[in-house]
C-alpha cells in the first residue's frame, strides 16, 4: 500500500498554506505554563552561589551563617555531589576534551564569573537568596586567560588552554596558492553574544516515593537526551525518570542543554525527597547559560586573474570559555565545515583551534559557526571583489555552485554525517533576490546620495545553510474515540510553530481539519524516544515521519472500514474526519465511529530515517546609512531571499526569519558579552548587553522560494530555523563598507557606534 | 533577583512622611516615589534599604501647576503626565518634547519628574532640563523646607545636596517667553536608553540675534550642568550654522568627559559637539 492514490482533487491540501497556529491560543489567553508557573506543594527554592572570580584556587567555603539562616534546609557544596560525574557531550565530542566537562559544582578551582559554587536550598526564593549572600568564598585568585588566539599554556592545574585543534579540508592548497594569480588575506573577528531568550531557564524536580518516579519540568529542546543522561549521572534509568516540557519562552540552542542548576535540582529532588524549584534570574542567564559566536579568524584566498576562488585557507580562534559544555566541538567544527558555502573552492583547509578563557563556557546559538564563518566567507567575497575591481554581486556569481552541479559532494564532514549539498539553484535565487531589492535603482539612489553628502550603502551575503539532521524520528497518530486526532512526536517546541505545522502535514496525509489535530511533543513518558528540537530539524525529521505515520494510519482506518462498510479500502476516503464512498452515494462514517466500532486499533507508528542532512541557502540585502559623527548604523532596507524546498506553513517560515534578523542584527551591531581585564563581566543586565528592540529592527520584505526541493524526503522539506541568522552580520559588514566607500572596513563585530566613529577618524578617507 | 528584606511605610499626609522619613534616614530608609530606578537596584541587591517610604498615597504631592512665572511639579507627579502639553507656555511643549525621549511607555507610566532628580542620573532627561533653566527645588525635612537652586543640587553622578532626612517635595521652573525657542537631541544605542550624551538648549531671537542662550549638556559629565563657552559662542550671534558649529566646538572642548569600557573621553567629546550642533538645529524646526 502506498500514499493515498487516487485523492479526490476537490479536497484542499493545507499543506502549503499560512494556516493560523494552534498554539496560540493559550498564549494569548494567558494559560501558557512556563517553567516559573510550575510549583508543587511543599517545594524548596533552590538558589545557585556563584564564583565572582573568574579564575582561582578553591580553598574554601564557609557556608555557616547560611546554614543557620531561618528558613534554610540546606546547602550544597562539591563534597555532596562529588559522586556525580561531569556533564557529559551530546555532539562532537572529541575524545581529548573530556577532561574540560564541567562538574555541576566547582570542584578546586573556579573558572569564570557565574560558575556555580554552592547550592543553598530555604523555603522560598526571598530567603534563598537572603542566604546565599551570606555564604563565605575563600578564593585565591590566578590570573585569568582572556584572549583566545594568544600563546597557548597551562590554564591550570592539569589544564592546558588548547585542548584540541580541529582541522578539515580537501584538495591541494599548497598548490593553489603557489599557481595563484593573487592571494587576499583578511583578520576577522566575531563577538561573542548568545541567545537571550525571554523566558530564563527554569528546572523543577520532584520525586514521587511511592511510584519510585523522578520527574523534571522545564525541560526543552533535546528532552530524551536529557532524561537518559541525567538519569545515568545521578544512578537512575530512563524508565523511572521523565522529563516535562511545558510552553518554552524561545531557545535558540542555549536553552535545554544539560546544566548543572538541571542535574542539581535532580539529585536534591532524589535526596531530599522533596520538590525542589529553580528558576534562572536575568543577571544568571546572562553569565551562566551558553554564550556563543567568539572567533578570530585569518583567512587567505588564492584567486585567479578573474577573482575565481584556487583555494581558501583559514586557521581560526574559538574563545571557548572555561569548560566543553554539551556541545563539545560542535561550533568549531561547524564553522570550519560550512565555511565554503554556496562557493566552488577547489582546495580548502581549517584549521580551528578551541581555546579555553577564563569566562563563561559556549555552546551553539541559532545558525552556530555558520554566522561566524559566513561572516568571513563574504568578507573575502567582497575583499576578491575589492581587488579585482569588480562589483560585489559579479563576484558571488563567478563563485557560486551551478545548479547542474547538484548534489554536491563538499568533502567536509560535520556532526557525523558527510555535507552532500542535495539541491539548489544559488544563481536563480541571487537574481530574485536582487529583483525583489530592485538592486540596480537601490545601487543608483545610493550613489546619487552619497554624492550629496551622506554616508549610504547596500550591501550583499549568501549563504547555504544545513538542516534537518537524523538520525531518526519515531511518530505515533491515534484516533481517539471523539474522533480527534493525536499526534505524540519526540521533538521539542522552543515557539517554534511545530505543532501547527506537523498537525498540517497530518491532517493532508489523513483527511482530517488541522484544528482537530493535537500535536504532542517534550514529554518522555509519552513516546520512549525523541531527537528532540534543534539543528532546524523538526519540520524535516519529524515532519517526514508525522507523514509516514499519518498514511499508515490512513491505510488501516479504510480497511477496518471497509470491512465495517462492506467494500474494498480503495472504494474509500477520508474527508474531514468521515469516511466515504469515493462513488459519492451510500453510508459513510465517521472516524470517531469508527474509533468506538473498533477501540485501541485506529494507531499507527512510523520511523524516518536519514543519514545525510538537506541544505537550504539564502541571499541577504541589506542598505544602511552611518552617522559620521556618532558612529550609529541606521538600516534603511533589509530584503532576504530563502530557499526552504517545501514550506509546510510559509508563515511560520517568515517569522522564523524575521527573528533570526533581529538576532542576527544584535550580533552585527548591539550584543556583546564584555570583560574587563579581570575577567569580569560588563554585560549583566539587559542596559548594558543590548538586544535590538522592535525600533532597532527594520521593516524587512521576505521571499521565500520553492526551487530547490530536497530530493532526500517525500514532501521536499528543508528546514527554516536558521536562516534568517547566519548572514546578517555578513549583509550589514558589507553596506557598511559600501556607505563608507572603503572595501574592509568592517573586520570585526559588532560594529558599535564607539568602534566605527573611532574607525572614522582614524582614517577619514577612502582606504 | 529579589530584594532583601525592608519594611514599607505608606504614609498618608506630607506630616508623616517627614517623621518616618526623619525616624528611618539613618538605617539606609528610602523615598519609593516610582520605583522605576530603585526597584531594579534592589533586585540586584545593590541597595538594600531597610525602610521605604512609599509617598504614592501622600495627599497634596501631585500639584502641578503654574503661577504665570513657575510651573511647579509635585513628587507624584509622572513622566506620563507631559506626554501632552501641561500649560499653554512654550516651556510645556519643551517638556512634552523631551518626555518622549526618556525610556520607555511602561516606565514613564509610573517614574516621576522628582524621583529622577533626586536619583540625579547623569544621563537623565530632567535632571538636563533642570540644569538648564534653572530650576528650583523644594527640599522638606522635619527641621525645615529649603530651596536649591538647580546649579547647587546635582553634585554628581548620582549625588545631590539632598541630605537623607530630605524630601523633594517640588520642583519649580520658570515658564519661556513666548517667542522661546528650544531644541533637544540625545544619542543613545537604541531608543529608550540612557543617553550617552544629550544637549537641551533654550533662547530668544532679539533683532535676528540669538539672545538670553542656554546650552545644556547631559550624560557626558558626572552632572549635567550648562556650557558657558557654548552661550557665549551663540549670544549676539545670528541663528546659523556657523554660530551652531562653534557653540557645538565650543562645548566639545569646555567638558570634562566621562569614561566608561566603551566610551573613551575623545568619542565622549565628539558626541557632546555633535548632540549641541543638534540640538540647536532642532531649535530652528
Ligand atoms: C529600562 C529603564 C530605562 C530608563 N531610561 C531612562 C531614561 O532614558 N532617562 C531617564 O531619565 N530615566 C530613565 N529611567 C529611569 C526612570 O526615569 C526613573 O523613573 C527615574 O530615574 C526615577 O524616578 P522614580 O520615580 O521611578 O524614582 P524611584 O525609583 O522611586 O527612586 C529613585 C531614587 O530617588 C529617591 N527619590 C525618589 N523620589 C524622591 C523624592 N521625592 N525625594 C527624595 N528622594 C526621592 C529614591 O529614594 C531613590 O533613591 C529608566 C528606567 C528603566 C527601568
Amino acid at each position: 500500500m502506498g500514499s493515498t492514490p487516487g485523492m479526490s482533487e476537490a479536497k484542499q491540501k493545507i499543506v502549503g498554506r499560512s494556516v493560523a497556529r494552534l498554539e496560540d491560543r493559550p498564549l494569548l489567553l494567558g494559560q501558557g505554563r512556563f517553567a516559573a508557573d510550575v510549583s508543587f506543594a511543599g517545594q524548596w527554592s533552590m538558589r545557585v552561589v556563584r564564583s565572582a572570580v573568574a579564575h582561582g584556587k578553591l580553598r574554601g567555603i564557609d557556608a555557616s551563617a547560611a546554614l543557620a539562616w531561618p528558613g534554610v534546609h540546606a546547602v550544597w557544596t562539591h563534597k555532596d555531589v562529588a559522586h556525580i560525574p561531569p556533564i557529559p557531550f551530546r555532539l562532537t565530542g572529541l575524545k581529548e576534551l573530556e577532561p574540560y566537562r564541567q562538574t555541576v559544582l566547582a570542584k578546586d578551582y573556579v573558572r569564570y564569573v557565574g560558575e556555580p559554587v554552592v547550592v543553598v536550598f530555604a523555603a522560598d526564593q526571598y530567603v534563598a537568596e537572603d542566604a546565599a549572600d551570606l555564604v563565605e568564598l575563600d578564593i585565591e585568585p590566578l590570573t585569568p586567560v582572556l584572549d583566545a588566539s594568544g600563546a597557548t599554556g597551562p590554564f591550570d592545574g592539569t589544564h592546558a588552554t588548547e585542548p584540541s585543534v580541529i582541522r578539515k579540508g580537501y584538495g591541494d592548497v599548497e598548490a593553489a596558492f603557489k599557481a595563484a594569480h593573487a592571494v587576499v588575506s583578511l583578520a576577522l573577528s566575531t563577538g561573542r553574544h548568545s541567545g537571550v531568550p525571554m523566558e530564563t531557564r527554569g528546572a523543577i524536580a520532584r520525586y514521587d516515593e511511592g511510584r519510585d518516579i523522578l520527574e523534571m519540568h522545564g525541560a526543552a529542546k533535546v528532552p530524551w537526551w536529557n532524561r537518559d543522561h541525567i538519569a545515568q549521572m545521578i544512578g537512575r534509568t530512563r524508565d523511572n525518570m521523565h522529563l516535562y516540557e511545558g510552553h518554552v519562552g524561545g531557545g535558540f540552542g542555549i536553552r535545554g542543554e544539560i546544566y548543572p542548576e538541571d542535574v542539581l535540582v535532580c539529585a536534591a529532588a532524589l535526596a531530599f525527597k522533596k520538590p525542589i524549584k529553580w528558576i534562572e534570574d536575568r543577571r544568571e542567564h546572562l553569565i551562566a547559560a551558553n554564550h556563543s559566536r567568539q572567533q578570530q579568524h585569518n583567512v587567505r584566498a588564492a584567486i585567479d586573474t578573474n577573482g575565481r576562488i584556487l583555494a581558501i585557507d583559514n586557521e581560526f580562534f574559538h574563545d571557548n570559555g572555561a569548560y566543553m559544555r554539551t556541545h563539545a566541538a560542535t561550533v568549531p567544527d561547524l564553522a570550519a565545515a560550512m565555511l565554503p558555502g554556496p562557493y566552488r573552492v577547489p582546495a580548502y583547509r581549517a584549521i580551528g583551534h578551541i581555546r579555553l578563557t577564563n569566562k563563561t563556557p559556549s555552546g551553539t546559538y541559532r545558525a552556530p559557526g555558520r554566522y561566524e564563518s559566513t561572516f568571513v566567507r563574504e568578507r573575502l567575497m567582497d575583499a576578491i571583489a575589492a581587488h579585482v575591481g569588480i562589483d560585489g554581486v559579479e563576484i558571488r556569481r563567478r563563485n557560486l555552485i551551478g545548479k547542474s552541479a547538484m548534489p554536491y559532494d563538499l568533502h567536509l564532514d560535520t556532526l557525523g554525517t558527510h555535507i552532500v549539498y542535495d539541491s539548489g539553484d544559488y544563481a536563480l535565487l541571487l537574481d530574485k533576490t536582487l529583483a525583489a531589492a530592485g538592486w540596480p535603482e537601490l545601487k543608483a539612489s545610493l550613489t546619487k546620495r552619497r554624492a550629496a553628502g551622506e554616508k549610504v550603502g547596500a550591501g550583499v551575503a549568501m549563504f547555504v545553510e544545513k538542516s534537518g539532521l537524523g538520525p531518526s524520528d519515531t511518530v505515533r497518530v491515534d484516533v481517539k474515540s471523539n474522533g480527534k486526532i493525536e499526534v505524540v512526536t519526540g521533538v521539542a517546541s522552543v515557539g517554534q510553530g511545530v505543532e501547527t505545522a506537523m498537525a498540517q502535514i497530518a491532517a493532508d496525509a489523513l483527511g482530517v481539519d488541522y484544528t482537530d489535530i493535537n500535536v504532542i511533543h517534550g514529554q518522555t513518558d509519552r513516546i520512549d524516544t525523541g531527537s528532540g528540537a534543534f539543528a532546524s530539524r523538526v519540520t524535516v525529521m519529524c515532519g517526514e515521519a508525522t507523514r509516514l505515520a499519518s498514511v499508515k494510519l490512513r491505510d488501516r482506518a479504510l480497511k477496518l472500514a471497509a470491512e465495517l462498510m462492506q467494500t474494498e479500502p480503495g472504494a474509500l476516503d477520508i474527508i474531514n474526519s468521515e469516511i466515504v464512498r469515493r462513488s459519492g452515494s451510500g453510508a459513510s462514517m465517521t472516524l470517531a465511529e469508527l474509533a468506538q466500532a473498533r477501540p485501541g486499533e485506529l494507531s499507527a507508528e512510523d520511523t524516518f530515517l536519514s543519514s545525510h542532512m538537506v541544505y537550504p541557502y539564502g541571499v541577504h540585502i541589506a542598505a544602511v546609512k552611518v552617522d559620521g559623527e556618532t558612529g550609529a548604523v541606521a538600516i534603511e532596507r533589509y530584503v532576504i531571499g530563502y530557499d526552504v524546498g517545501k514550506a509546510v506553513n510559509p508563515r511560520l517560515v517568515e517569522s522564523q526569519i524575521a527573528g533570526g534578523l533581529a538576532q542576527g542584527l544584535g550580533g552585527a551591531l548591539l550584543e556583546e558579552f564584555v570583560y574587563d581585564d579581570h575577567g569580569e563581566p560588563l554585560s549583566v543586565t539587559f542596559a548594558d548587553y543590548l538586544m535590538p528592540t522592535a525600533r532597532e529592527v527594520p521593516a524587512m520584505s521576505i521571499l521565500i522560494t520553492e526551487d530547490a526541493p530536497s530530493p532526500l524526503n517525500p514532501m521536499g522539506l528543508k528546514g527554516a530555523g536558521e536562516g534568517g541568522a547566519n548572514p546578517v552580520g555578513a549583509a550589514i559588514a558589507s553596506a557598511i563598507d559600501d556607505a563608507l566607500q572603503r572595501p574592509g572596513a568592517v573586520a570585526d563585530l559588532p560594529v558599535t557606534p564607539q568602534r566605527l566613529a573611532r574607525l572614522l577618524k582614524e582614517r577619514p578617507g577612502p582606504l | 533577583m529579589k530584594p532583601a528584606p525592608f519594611v514599607r511605610h505608606v504614609p498618608r499626609t506630607l506630616d508623616q512622611a517627614l517623621a518616618i522619613l526623619s525616624q528611618v534616614a539613618g538605617q539606609d530608609g528610602r523615598i519609593l516615589a516610582g520605583g522605576q530606578s530603585l526597584v531594579p537596584i534592589m533586585a540586584f541587591r545593590l541597595a538594600k534599604p531597610a525602610h521605604l517610604i512609599d509617598i504614592n498615597e501622600v495627599a497634596g504631592l501631585d500639584q502641578l501647576a503654574s503661577d504665570g512665572k513657575m510651573l511647579s511639579i509635585g513628587a507624584r507627579v509622572r513622566h506620563a503626565a507631559f506626554h501632552a502639553p501641561v500649560a499653554d507656555n512654550r516651556l510645556a511643549a519643551l517638556l512634552t518634547y523631551v518626555a518622549h525621549h526618556i525610556a520607555h511607555y511602561p516606565i514613564r507610566m509610573r517614574g516621576t519628574f522628582c524621583g529622577s532628580l533626586a536619583h540625579a542620573d547623569p544621563a537623565s532627561e530632567w535632571c538636563l532640563t533642570a540644569a538648564t533653566l534653572g530650576a528650583t527645588m523644594i527640599a522638606m525635612s522635619q527641621r525645615g523646607t529649603r530651596e536649591i537652586a538647580a546649579k547647587d543640587f546635582f553634585e554628581g553622578i548620582m549625588a545631590t545636596a539632598l541630605a537623607e532626612d530630605e524630601l523633594l517635595a517640588e520642583v519649580r521652573l520658570p515658564l519661556l517667553a513666548s517667542d522661546a525657542k528650544f531644541g533637544f537631541y540625545e544619542f543613545n544605542r537604541r531608543a529608550g536608553d540612557f543617553a550617552m550624551a544629550s544637549s537641551l538648549v533654550t533662547y530668544r531671537i532679539v533683532d535676528g540675534k540669538i539672545a538670553e542662550a542656554r546650552v545644556g549638556v547631559g550624560g557626558a559629565e558626572s552632572a549635567p550642568r550648562r556650557i558657558t563657552e557654548a552661550e557665549t559662542a551663540l549670544n549676539g550671534a545670528t541663528p546659523d550654522d556657523d554660530a551652531f558649529r562653534a557653540a557645538a566646538e565650543a562645548a566639545r572642548d569646555a567638558i570634562d568627559p566621562l569614561e566608561d569600557h566603551q566610551t573613551d573621553a575623545a568619542y565622549r567629546r565628539d558626541l557632546v559637539r555633535a548632540v549641541v550642533r543638534r540640538a540647536l538645529e532642532h531649535s530652528l524646526t
